[in-house]
């Protein structure tokens, strides 16, 4: 993945626009985040191949980026990405690494089911 | 160690390495055979390479590659990738899942399966892939059982299960392991790059060099 470039992220997001797609979503902050630091709690959640349909889609923020979708009925949100990449599928592949290079959220659109 | 054949089950590549890793190195190198039932790809994991090289959508195939060449590492012919997804197991029809474990028991015969203790796996993948192994065991007649050797994480279980009742010194077998750690470069790459050699064999020796079990009592 490279660091996000906003304009061709945006670009890229626009052409999944009115359109039915597949969705995945995570966030997470590690299955041991509570057992390695007590008082933390192990927190997160991920949708994978859900089906939405966006009317407008936006990258915002500056390193790390914010990206929200407007649904017919609600909105897709995502906070604190880093990188991008088209995979070879066409999906663009959005993610948030931290200072370790673990990744800590990711959202990611397709035309097809992801694998 | 006189074992016929060891049935080594976990959910993610690299569970093996880390965990029993030089246990199993010992007994392949005196030539008994070793499976290992790897429930999912660990698809979901967090760490993508230092600095990353994966993606979410590459992960699964990188480590599948990794999980072949640490095998090869500890001496595994036998690597059985049994194609659940990562973080899902304790949510499948756990009948299923039992009798998936429990089909490859009848098949293998081992004299020895290695898992994790249900409840003391930390991660809810262990838990469920113990809870499973452990109770497709129970399913056999007592007479054909294998023992069944756990590994715990969990910070308070010497507290609930007492002294584990096998220790294994694996300094003999430490380079293997560590070998096989390394396979797995995706997820443990930034734990070497982090230091040296050096502070390996003090920070982290008495962590990898030490493998603890408890005997599962049916």
């Amino acid at each position: 993945m490279k660091p996000i470039d906003v304009q061709k992220v945006e670009e890229a997001i626009n052409k999944f626009k009115d359109q039915p797609i597949y969705l995945h979503l995570e966030t997470t902050n590690g299955a041991y985040a509570a057992h390695r630091n007590e008082g933390m709690m192990t927190v997160s959640a991920f949708i994978r191949n859900g089906k939405i349909q966006f009317s407008q889609g936006k990258i915002t923020g500056e390193h790390p980026y914010r990206v929200g979708l407007k649904l017919e009925d609600g909105w897709v949100y995502a906070q604190g990405l880093t990188d991008w990449e088209i995979s070879e599928q066409g999906q663009l592949l959005l993610a948030g690494h931290d200072g370790e290079g673990k990744i800590a959220i990711s959202l990611q659109l397709s035309e097809t089911p992801f694998m | 160690m006189e074992e016929k054949h060891v049935l080594v089950v976990f959910p993610h590549p690299d569970d093996e390495s880390f965990g029993p890793g030089g246990t199993i190195a010992s007994y392949t190198k005196l030539g008994i055979p070793v499976t290992y039932a790897c429930l999912t790809l660990g698809e979901m994991g967090r760490n993508m390479g230092t600095p990353p090289f994966a993606t979410r959508e590459s992960l699964p195939s990188l480590r599948k590659q990794e999980l072949i060449e640490a095998c090869k590492v500890l001496g595994i012919k036998d690597v059985r990738m049994l194609g659940f997804r990562d973080k899902t197991i304790e949510f499948e029809d756990e009948a299923k899942v039992i009798e998936t474990i429990k089909e490859l028991i009848v098949e293998v015969k081992p004299s020895l399966i290695i898992t994790h203790y249900p409840g003391h796996g930390v991660h809810p993948d262990h838990d469920a892939t113990g809870h499973a192994t452990v109770e497709a065991v129970r399913q056999l007649p007592e007479a054909v059982r294998p023992k069944v050797y756990c590994m715990a994480i969990t910070k308070e279980r010497e507290k609930v299960l007492g002294k584990p009742d096998v220790v294994h010194d694996v300094e003999s077998t430490m380079d293997v392991k560590v070998a096989a750690i390394k396979a797995h470069r995706s997820q443990t790459e930034a734990m070497f790059k982090q230091q040296s050699n050096d502070d390996l064999t003090t920070r982290l020796k008495k962590w990898l060099t030490e493998e603890q079990f408890w005997i599962y009592r049916f």
